[in-house]
């Protein structure tokens, strides 16, 4: 009884994995700073070797074209965090170029400097990326997030003083943790997990934060963009609780290397990690379709060294966990969906400023999503291995008829774990396949969003000869439809939606046990909730009407490739 | 060839079929191979007296009526086994393959999965979740995920003669097209590559319906002219209907689309030609399979590609009216009739 309270108090609704923080794998891998940076470099630095032999480039011509894009950046695009002695350093390296050409050196020599330059550029990047985790620091915002959350929630509910101490009894209400929550738990003690959650919004990775928090599991490092590090506060947080910095303007192929290598030796050093592996937050409110495999590929990787050199902790596997939000309500929506029209429709849309560009604003952020959205589920998926094979709690894996597989042969031909770069990028795209595949099973179906895609798609049927942007510009009075109607095809929607669920090929929210009244309902009332314009709203007894197109469109493309059109 | 360079490590062949025997012959040229007959006494009689019928088997060819052995003996294996059979071959197979594995199949046919009590003929419709290429079987029922394909214009009598000839090795694993072509490869058996296996496979299966088109042809005593305005369409409606489903168009180009397309078309030891031929000579379908100790592919992937497009509003007037003579009765001449009258608008509109 003393421990539940206590877990409570403390934000935990199930007991610590392991109880003591300096335990953790992140923690170990800390108190060793030194000696794991210099692996990182040391790998990077082979891997590039290797990557330029294998493009017939030269270090020095590996060197000019990431100094080329270098320069491009800071002069292009500066960001206030850019450390002050990026140009002088860049300076020097480019006399060095010169210096090599100029002085006739022997082809040794020559090698020698090359490497040590290139040593020195990874070092550097390797020291911008790293983070260092700090258990006191992670006492302090563990207390410190869940009072901040609920009270944020309880506030806005109106909800007495007395219910705010009870507070997470509240989040809990609000935010649900469903699915695989158990073997999750289990496997943080067989292996290492790779959490890869869809991305909505900017507050997914707080939420996520907070549910493996709940969950009482240890610390996930996870790479955060370098523009949230623009703001004062945050950063110091997130540095402490294990994000390490990534810098999207950087696309150069050392950096790449550089975050590559992090990212593969905290695997293969137990450190379980947190991929977004859409890269971005989904600018058209659609769940991915398409993944990026550039992180993926490094659990692949340390899954094959893990099986070459034998693992440092645990048994060495990686576990793969998708991991689908759903919200009836995201903030950014607006400019989220602005920015995806303009992309694919060339459109001169207003373009907003990122929603994160200071502190007030992100406080303000945070703010309204917690106190006024009405529901948000955390579907943690059926875990797997890097190659899609579903794993037990034990992380055994099983094939789809369910008989075990020793993972390790995947790696092997002729009877050893062998090298094959081409053989794991195959290995990686198919991962990439396979999780997405999965966000569209574990995803919960939410009323708000079943309304939107009913509505929009009917609109697009009646204004047949419209093309998706004259749809959008469709005047007000014209974008209304009767609710009569609007409930028949929504039911016939929701009977398809039932037998996917029976199938096993999507989930619905418990707010969908209910008749079509009751969730048609539910879904207008909770549909972009609290959007200055209702993307769908009540216009009198017998008819909706859009007040939004572009961000109906937005929440209807949730339910976009279940094949549910035919049922308009 | 110099016996030092017969490598150690053996080869599977899953199928004693014609083409199942002049693949192993093919490799039995470079490694040693173990040939599956499913029936005992087809692999008695291979063992005892090296042939079956006509078709005789290499000496470095080995044969066992025994699934867990060639998988336990063989890390690369070749299924060559009818489309019909292949599902239920795969899923004997399954329990015994591991993930180091490697399968290359052989077998230009679809996979088609019915609800019960349907038939392909009284399917209205299927969509692309019930059709399967061969590789999507084996990634369904097993755990091996490196696979791929042998296609392109392969008559096994010819290959079988010792003429040049040359096939393409697809998969998406570099590792699994350089066993592959490191294992067919001989003096008189060029090996291409391909990356695009979904492609490569799709191009391999819908041939067979131009070539039964082309027997058709033939057997009506048509000439070149028509034979060539065949093939020109043909290949047009392979690529459109390749291209609804996701295939890319330049594997149609190669020796597994227009190379298999020419070779099938123009041979009367092709399978699938005789189907049409002897169609267009008067005997009913039911007589000719009745007949033919080998199973053609064709007529099978017509039907279903017809409930296929009809799912997918794909227009393809060949197959559609060679469904309807050979299934519905149509007659002949008006199927001939259809194809002239379709109102094709431009020669080349799928590059």
């Amino acid at each position: 009884m003393e421990s539940v309270r206590y877990y409570i108090q403390e934000g935990i609704l199930y007991e610590p994995v392991i109880p003591d923080i300096h335990d953790w794998p992140i923690a170990r891998l800390f108190r060793k700073k030194q000696r794991f940076l210099q692996e990182v470099i040391g790998e990077s630095t082979s891997q590039l070797a290797e990557f330029a032999a294998r493009e017939g480039m030269t270090i020095s011509d590996l060197i000019e074209r990431t100094m080329y894009l270098e320069r491009i950046r800071m002069t292009e695009e500066p960001w206030k965090v850019d450390p002050r002695d990026e140009k002088p350093f860049w300076s020097q390296m480019k006399k060095q170029l010169v210096r090599n050409e100029q002085e006739s050196i022997s082809a040794d020599l020559l090698n020698l400097r090359t490497q040590e330059m290139l040593e020195s550029i990874v070092e550097r990047y390797a020291n911008e990326i790293v983070s260092t985790f700090k258990p006191n620091s992670y006492h302090f915002a563990k207390r410190f997030l869940p009072v901040l959350f609920s009270t944020l929630l309880n506030a806005s509910a109106g909800k007495t003083l007395r219910s705010m101490v009870n507070h997470n009894v509240q989040l809990q209400e609000r935010i649900l943790l469903a699915g695989e929550t158990e073997a999750i738990r289990s496997l943080t003690k067989h292996g290492t997990i790779v959490l890869a959650p869809t991305h909505l919004s900017n507050m997914d990775s707080i939420l996520v934060g907070w549910g493996l928090h709940a969950l009482g599991l240890p610390a996930f490092t996870y790479g955060a963009g370098l523009n949230l590090f623009n703001t004062p506060i945050l950063p110091h947080f997130m540095m402490r609780l294990g994000a390490y910095k990534v810098d999207r303007r950087k696309k150069n192929p050392i950096y790449r290397s550089t975050l590559d290598a992090y990212s593969t030796i905290n695997l293969v050093e137990g450190v379980h990690s947190l991929f977004f592996p859409g890269g971005t937050r989904s600018r058209s409110g659609a769940i991915e379709k398409k993944v990026k495999l550039g992180l993926l590929g490094t659990a692949v990787e340390a899954q094959r060294r893990n099986f070459r050199d034998g693992p440092r902790s645990g048994s060495g596997k990686i576990f793969v966990v998708p991991l689908v939000m759903s919200y009836h309500f995201v903030l950014e929506a607006a400019s989220l969906i602005n920015q995806h029209l303009k992309y694919t429709g060339q459109e001169q849309y207003y373009l907003a400023n990122d929603d994160f560009a200071n502190y007030r604003k992100f406080l303000k952020f945070v703010w309204t999503t917690f106190s006024k959205s009405s529901d948000i589920v955390l579907s943690f998926g059926k875990p797997m291995d890097i190659f899609g094979n579903f794993v037990d709690n034990q992380g055994n894996s099983y094939d789809t008829q369910g008989r075990p597989v020793d993972i390790r042969q995947y790696f092997m031909s002729q009877g050893e774990v062998r090298e094959d770069a081409q053989r794991d990028a195959e290995y990686t795209r198919m991962l990439g396949e396979k999780i997405v595949e999965r966000y569209h099973i574990e995803h919960h179906v939410f009323s708000s969003h079943v309304v939107a895609f009913v509505a929009f798609q009917m609109l697009k049927r009646e204004y047949k000869q419209f093309d998706l942007y004259g749809l959008l510009r469709l005047p007000e009075e014209e974008r209304v439809l009767e609710i009569p109607a609007f409930k028949e095809t929504l039911e016939r929607v929701l009977y398809r939606l039932n037998e996917l669920a029976s199938a096993g090929k999507v989930h619905l929210s418990r707010h969908m046990i209910n008749d079509t009244t009751g969730i048609f309902e539910h879904g207008i009332k909770n549909l972009g909730i609290y959007h200055a314009q209702r993307p769908l709203r009540i216009q009198d007894e017998k008819h909706l009407v859009s007040n939004n197109m572009n961000l109906l469109y937005y929440y209807h493309n949730r339910l976009t490739g279940y094949g549910l059109e035919k049922y308009i | 060839m110099d016996l030092k360079n017969i490598s150690d490590t053996k080869i599977g062949v899953v199928g004693a079929g014609s083409f199942g025997i002049v693949m192993a012959n093919l490799l039995a040229e470079n490694s040693h191979v173990l040939l599956y007959a499913r029936r005992p006494e087809v692999a008695d009689k291979l063992r005892n007296e090296g042939q079956v019928g006509e078709r005789r088997i290499h000496e470095r060819v080995s044969v066992t009526s025994d699934l867990a052995e060639v998988a336990g003996a063989c890390e690369v294996i070749f299924p060559v086994v009818p489309s019909e059979h292949f599902r239920s071959m795969i899923r004997d197979l399954a329990p015994f393959l591991l993930p180091s594995h490697r399968l290359i199949h052989g077998t230009k046919g679809l996979d088609v999965h019915l609800a019960e009590g349907e038939t392909i003929h009284t399917v209205k419709k299927l969509n692309r979740e019930q059709v399967r290429t061969m590789s999507e079987v084996i990634r369904e029922e097993t755990c091996v995920m490196r696979v791929g394909c042998v296609a392109g214009p392969n008559l096994a009598g010819e290959i079988a003669e010792g003429q040049p000839a040359a096939a393409v090795v697809a998969s998406r694993f570099e590792e699994v097209i350089r066993e592959g072509q490191a294992a067919l490869r001989s003096s008189r058996f060029r090996v291409h590559s391909n990356y695009n296996l979904f492609t490569v496979e799709l191009a391999g299966v819908l041939k067979n319906i131009m070539a039964i088109a082309s027997g058709i042809l033939s057997g009506l005593n048509y000439g070149e002219n028509t034979r060539a305005l065949l093939i020109t369409r043909g290949l047009a409606e392979m690529i459109h209907i390749g291209k609804k489903l996701g295939a890319d168009v330049q594997a149609f180009m190669g020796l597994a689309g227009i190379g298999d397309l020419v070779a099938t078309c123009y041979s009367r030891r092709s399978r699938n030609f005789t189907v049409g031929y002897r169609l267009a000579q008067g005997e009913s379908l039911d007589q000719i399979l009745a007949s033919m100790d080998e199973v053609a592919e064709g007529v099978k992937t017509v039907a279903i590609i017809r409930a296929l497009i009809e799912e997918q509003r794909i227009s393809a007037p060949i197959t559609l009216s060679l469904y309807k003579t050979l299934f519905e009765g149509m007659d002949i001449s008006k199927g001939m009739r259809l194809l002239m009258e379709y109102p094709f608008s431009e020669d080349v509109e799928f590059m």
